[in-house]
């Protein structure tokens, strides 16, 4: 068999599914990948082809979200569930070291960082747009996060091409997709027609085409790559939203005084549903935790949101006390300072802040307002008012 | 970003997990106020925390409460730190109960201290409120130990009562000293004070610099810290030569945790001290 | 020149910042009963209360404005040096000094007559105008500094 190499395109059949998916796992990786849980495609850890989503497809909108039967049998024929692949790579509860009581004394043990290796099966761009983002948090300053790190350098990342957008996405305004790019281990675009149902496959990484070394694959024809692209031509060209980014962060960083914030801090629950579903939202406080008689002492660290009151307590009192700010505060990080912070927006147009806010609160729409109108103040909203 | 003139933050301290606080013992505890003690603590071991610069912190651990932020108050070569803390919450109460030989969590130093280097052959104000002493004392050591490298040097220092002044014996010790002015002002006080009472905001229109070569150094609650850069800039001193430092909620101390961001700043890397500058259009906005 | 003008006065009034630029003549009218007066630390120089009828002049040393009550020891809530002013009783109705104030130190002031004052402002209003002009930053300036004391700005 000739060895594949970065930029190999060949093509799987959808009959030869199970044998990549048990290749992947005689490679010793752990596969994540969709599979649907209470309603809802989430990312789990997978043992057969058949936990993935086959025929389903998920109907989205503001504060909406449900499952239904597609006419096929698409394997990846969703856009994006209430999971991100972040809670595998950055967990929402993580044990970081435990202390022991000795005498006067204590000492303190980190914890140990291991595992499997961990493939991510089912990526969509803007998800490894997000994992860019979740890198440059916790590896891009000058001290690395060691679980982040550790689960992160046997990360195989596959990607699969949406083949259709949901009604909140966006990737296309945030230039994170639907195409993937090459920082990638494997990419898959999920061919259901015309002809057999197969997957156009493209190696990204040597990892990537070590995995393949006993798949059944055929070559790629020149059709298969024109009909993959028109797939992802044809979802591009269908975003259910879209976002003017231009300028966007001096657009935020000079209207904090916008009325628009007041008006979206009526609706805001400040339920922190955004910034679960976020796959770049990395908030985390730390939480002490004593067994009984404080003999040994365990430091986790838990996923923590900046709609959360307690979240900038200092001294007996929060510092954004307002919904108002908390909101301010979520929105001109994500899509404004974090420009300063790390060189790229927080944001990667996946729309589960939309899909899952209760109340259905949609940040284009805010950032659309904002920018209507810049410059106006909240004194001359006062002033113009309704009585 | 505008901050990124000031030092950089020291290298990392050595191996094992950022986040895991490595033992020192208590070796003194000077009481200040009623509710603040300055802690003498040095290595457990030969494991220590990396040197640090005047205006870095650490975060202090008390075994079974947590973790908190506090500046860096003095230290030594030989790894002995010291830290001042006022009881304020359940961690810092946790601090201000330790008694010698007790041990106690540290990590850091973090963030970015006072830009001492950058102000040599300036005048320099140095302005403090209530607890901003502190965190402002090794700056002070390092100008003293090179004081013909700088202009004129003002300190002014104010707190509630002189009950609540901290490192009291220390300042009237640098009133002698003949290449200082000290002014020491308080709110309010009985008649066993002589000294000034008014805020430290009334004694800079008294204090003695150049301002087109002053460079300020400005620290207690951002209330204190806001009113005084103001009284600053009245007297042409540029806000970009005023350096503040700013206070949040911190867990992590490293940039992970979110908590202390203040807009395009997290507090823990890029402060706390951060040009006023380039906060100046944040202080006057509410809860940032 | 009025013979009876204490030259010594005049000119240290002259020289006292609050009235810088003013007209010779109008420094030399309040200047009538004007003198020097010299206190040590602890010297009560006027007490709560009692008639105010004079504006002092700070020109070295400190003195405390003190507040009292009977139920308990009296409180410094201001300190004033030199250049600065104490006193502005002598101009509000009924006249009676509102704090105690007592030298923290050596310290020397000019005293003066306030009835002569007021008598001066009313009788030449552009006077008058001239010194509420340069007095009523000094009150406001004052009154924020106490606004800023409430706000209690070492306070965590």
């Amino acid at each position: 068999m000739v060895e594949l190499k970065v930029g190999d395109r060949r093509v799987l059949g959808r009959g030869d599914f199970p044998a990549f998916f048990a290749a992947l796992r005689d490679a010793g990786y752990d596969v994540i990948g969709p599979t649907i849980h209470d309603g809802a495609i989430v990312y789990d850890r997978l043992t057969r082809v058949e936990d993935l989503p086959i025929g389903w497809t998920d109907r989205q909108g503001p504060g909406k979200y449900r499952l239904e039967r597609r006419g096929d049998q698409a394997l990846f024929g969703y856009n994006v569930g209430p999971f991100t692949w972040k809670k595998f790579l950055y967990p929402p509860r993580e044990r970081l070291w435990t202390a022991y009581r000795d005498g006067d004394a204590f000492s303190i043990e980190p914890e140990p960082v291991d595992g499997p290796p961990l493939a991510f099966l089912g990526m969509r761009a803007c998800e490894l747009a997000g994992v860019r983002v979740t890198d440059r948090v916790f590896q891009g300053g000058p001290v690395a996060d060691p679980g982040y790190s550790a689960r992160r350098s046997r990360l195989l990342r596959i990607a699969v091409e949406c083949g259709e957008a949901g009604a909140n996405c966006f990737c296309v305004s945030m230039g994170t997709g639907p195409g993937v790019g090459a920082d990638v281990d494997l990419v898959l675009t999920e061919i259901l027609e015309p002809g057999p149902h197969r997957f156009l496959l493209r190696v990204g990484s040597p990892a990537g085409a070590e995995v393949l070394a006993r798949v059944p694959l055929t070559p790629a024809e020149p059709t298969d790559g024109q009909i993959a692209e028109a797939i992802v031509e044809r979802t591009a060209g269908s975003m259910g939203r879209t976002m003017n980014t231009e300028g966007i962060r001096d657009l935020l960083r000079n209207n904090l005084e916008h009325p628009r914030w007041d008006n979206v801090a009526k609706r805001c629950l400040a339920c922190t549903n955004c910034t679960m579903v976020c796959p770049t939202c990395f908030c985390s406080t730390q939480e002490e935790v004593p067994d009984l008689d404080v003999s040994k002492v365990e430091r986790w660290r838990r996923w923590d949101s900046c709609f959360n009151l307690a979240f900038t307590e200092l001294h007996g009192s929060s510092v954004r006390k307002s919904g108002l700010s908390r909101y301010r505060q979520w929105l001109t990080h994500k899509l404004g300072t974090w420009n300063d912070q790390f060189g790229s927006s927080g944001c990667v147009g996946c729309g589960r802040c939309i899909t899952w806010c209760p109340v259905g609160i949609d940040l284009t729409e805010e950032v659309a307002a904002i920018r209507k109108s810049p410059g106006a103040t909240a004194a001359a909203a006062t002033k113009g008012g309704s009585p | 970003m505008a901050v990124s003139t000031l030092p950089d933050p020291a290298s990392p301290a050595d191996a094992g997990h950022p986040l895991a606080p490595i033992p020192y013992v208590v070796r003194a505890v000077a009481t200040e106020t009623p509710d603040i003690v300055t802690l003498t603590l040095v290595p457990r071991s030969t494991k220590r925390t990396g040197p640090f610069r005047p205006g870095q912190f650490n975060m202090l651990y008390a075994f079974g409460v947590g973790e908190s932020a506090i500046s860096i108050s003095g230290g030594s070569p030989d790894g002995q730190l010291i830290h001042t803390v006022q009881s304020l919450g359940k961690v810092s109460n946790a601090l201000t109960r330790l008694t010698p030989g007790d041990t106690v969590g540290v990590r850091g130093p973090y963030g970015r201290g006072w830009p001492v280097a950058e102000a040599k052959g300036r005048d320099l104000v140095i302005v403090a409120g209530g607890l901003g002493l502190p965190p402002l004392r090794p700056a002070l050591y390092e100008i003293f130990r090179n004081r013909e490298a700088y202009g004129r040097v003002e300190i002014i220092d104010g707190a509630r009562t002189p009950k609540n002044l901290v490192f009291y014996d220390e300042v009237q010790g640098w009133r002698r000293r003949s290449d200082l002015r000290v002014q020491v002002t308080v709110d309010s006080a009985g008649r066993d004070w002589y000294g000034d009472v008014g805020v430290v905001t009334t004694r800079i229109p008294d204090a003695r610099f150049d301002p087109e070569r002053t460079t300020a150094f400005v620290c207690g609650p951002e209330i204190m810290m806001k009113l005084t850069a103001q009284a600053l800039v009245a007297r042409k001193v540029p806000a970009e030569t005023i350096f503040l430092s700013m206070e949040r909620n911190m867990k992590c101390a490293i940039g992970f945790c979110g908590h202390c961001q203040y807009q395009s700043s997290f507090i823990c890397r890029d402060g706390p001290v951060l040009r006023y500058s380039a906060v100046q259009t944040l202080l006057n906005l509410k809860e940032v | 020149m009025n013979p009876e003008v204490n030259h010594k006065v005049v000119r240290e009034i002259a020289s006292h910042p609050f009235f810088h630029g003013m007209s010779r003549e109008f420094v030399e009218t309040i200047a009538v009963e004007g003198e020097e007066r010299l206190f040590v630390a602890d010297d009560m120089i006027a007490s709560e209360g009692g008639e105010a009828d004079v504006l002092y002049l700070v020109l070295e040393g400190k003195v405390a404005l003190e507040l009292e009550a009977a139920d308990r020891p009296p409180i410094t809530v201001q300190t004033v040096g030199p250049g600065e002013l104490v006193g502005w009783s002598w101009l509000v109705p009924p006249h009676r000094w509102r704090f105690n104030v007592r030298a923290l130190k050596r310290t020397r002031l000019v005293a003066l007559d306030g009835g002569i004052i007021r008598r001066t402002l009313h009788a030449r209003p552009d006077w008058g105008f001239e010194f509420m002009v340069r007095f009523m930053p000094l009150l406001a300036e004052r009154l924020e500094n106490t606004r800023i004391q409430l706000l209690d700005i070492y306070g965590r």
